[in-house]
């Protein structure tokens, strides 16, 4: 039996290896796509999907409104301000509303953890999370394993060190379950104040300075610090964090090997990330996000060409989320 | 419910005779190989289009631009299939404006993947002519589809099947027929 995704991608938290190892094969020959005359196939046409963005992005939302184009499907965007979110109506009401309109997939970008989930359970479309709170973003999940992947030829038995603000992140998250899921040891780096408490029961080891996580480390994917989360208290100044944390040039020439520099962005350069790091030889910041195209493509089309029958089937009695109906 | 049954169609030298007669023909449709193109259908015809074309080079002494075309994502029938877990390499050597581009596949059927094949490779240009070629024409199109060049031409009914075997991927030469479930 093939293995399928399922109805929706809530995370990676309840995906197995086999069903990662397949979006990531998916999204391969998704990449010559984009590089074609017409960047454009069309297995999702007539494929209606609504973007729902109740947070405000830029990088995911496009990525995801490329993919859905590249592969025909007729896309329409709903941000939270301007919209009947703001005269208090429900998540759930809006998606219904939308279900009425007979659409097939929502992407949803949330600042609640959960709320992917909430909506999976509630409405018969596919819920894709493209973020929720500091949950999981499984998309940024899958692209990183995949530009992994690419540049050192397999993901099993890499050190992988997640650096910074690991408590707000949901990049964080899904990469930790994805990564472990792989076969990846992981690490993570950061001042104590945004470590969650516990985070080591993961199975992941923990550093305290980041020239430990350096000297460890065969991959860096530095972390966005989320200034706009922390009203007040995580981290002295900026700078100090900068001086204590930041990934530099000067850091990174003490390294025993070549570290391969990530980034979900946006960065702030100067803060958790220098810039001469970032624009540097062994940075994939950029590669990110032209795999970030190929792997939403690989799991719209998964999802959309998956019978819902089957994939309840294959997705076993613990599986939730299926039927529309309460 | 009777075992499988495997009747061969073509063995190893009935199969490269096959592909010598079906050489000299696509080379006949073309007029020489000026702006000849072979693009190969995933997975075993773009072995096929292979060997053909280097056939068709020992013969002319040239070097034959070919492709490879997974069809995967231009299918009409995704709702029922389901999504194929891993979709071939399209592989399209330059600029196909104004190239006579065959198309090389193992079976002809339905005569859906080729009207797949079409709406792809016009997505990448305008060849002057599309040719299709075949190894086995089996019959029960569902489309008005013809091939041009055919290796084998058999009825088969639709609960029986048409396996090509290659070297490459199979370890044989081999086209048999099966029948039963």
């Amino acid at each position: 039996m093939t293995p399928v995704l399922g109805k929706d991608l809530v995370g990676l938290e309840h995906l197995t290896s086999e069903q990662i190892r397949l979006v990531l094969d998916t999204a391969e020959p998704f990449k010559e796509v984009s590089e074609r005359p017409i960047k454009k196939v069309p297995a999702l046409r007539g494929k209606t999907i609504v973007n729902l963005f109740f947070e405000a992005s830029t990088r995911t939302r496009i990525s995801f409104e490329f993919a859905e184009k590249r592969l025909s499907a007729d896309t329409v965007n709903v941000a939270a301000s301007g919209s009947s979110v703001q005269k208090g109506e429900t998540l759930v009401d809006t998606a219904r509303n939308l279900e009425a309109m007979r659409i097939d997939m929502v992407v949803i970008r949330h600042p609640s953890s959960g709320a992917a989930e909430f909506l999976a359970r509630r409405i018969r479309s596919n819920v894709i999370n493209a973020g929720d709170g500091k949950h999981e973003h499984p998309t940024q999940g899958l692209l990183d394993l995949l530009t992994i992947r690419d540049k050192h030829g397999k993901v099993s038995g890499l050190k992988v060190c997640l650096v910074g603000d690991v408590l707000h992140s949901r990049v964080a998250r899904s990469n930790i379950w994805g990564l472990l899921k792989m076969g990846a040891e992981v690490g993570v780096c950061g001042p104590d104040t945004l470590m969650p408490r516990g985070i080591e029961e993961l199975g992941v080891c923990r550093f305290r300075r980041i020239e430990e996580a350096i000297e460890w480390a065969d991959v860096l994917n530095v972390l966005r610090l989320q200034l706009e989360r922390m009203e007040s208290g995580f981290i002295p100044s900026v700078r100090e964090y900068y001086r204590v944390f930041g990934v530099t040039l000067e850091r990174l020439e003490k390294a025993p090997r070549q570290l391969t520099i990530m980034h979900p962005g946006p960065m702030n350069r100067g803060v958790e990330i220098d810039s001469r790091v970032a624009d540097g030889p062994h940075s994939v910041i950029l590669d990110q996000v032209t795999n970030g195209v190929a792997v939403r493509m690989a799991v719209l089309y998964l999802l959309a060409g998956g019978r819902p029958e089957l994939a309840d089937a294959a997705k076993g009695p613990a599986g939730g989320g299926g039927g529309g109906s309460e | 419910m009777g075992r499988p049954e495997r009747t061969i169609l073509l063995d190893a030298r009935a199969l490269s005779r096959a592909l010598q007669r079906m050489a000299v023909e696509v080379l006949e449709l073309t007029h020489g190989t000026a702006d000849l193109v072979l693009i190969g259908i995933q997975r075993r015809g773009v072995e096929l289009a292979e060997r053909i074309a280097t056939l068709i080079e020992k013969d002319e002494g040239v070097v034959l631009p070919r492709g490879a075309l997974d069809i995967t994502l231009y299918r009409d029938d995704l709702e029922t299939i389901g999504p194929k877990p891993v979709i071939g390499e399209t592989r399209i050597p330059g600029d196909l404006d104004g190239k006579h581009v065959v198309i090389v596949d193992d079976v002809l059927y339905t005569g859906r993947t080729v009207r797949a094949a079409l709406d792809e490779l016009a997505d990448f240009g305008r060849p002057k002519r599309i040719s299709l070629c075949v190894l086995v024409d089996r019959g029960g199109r569902e489309l008005p589809i013809q091939p041009d060049v055919v290796g084998k031409q058999v009825k088969v009914n639709p609960h029986e099947r048409v396996d090509v075997m290659v070297e490459e991927l199979d370890g044989k030469d081999e086209v048999d027929l099966v029948s039963g479930k």
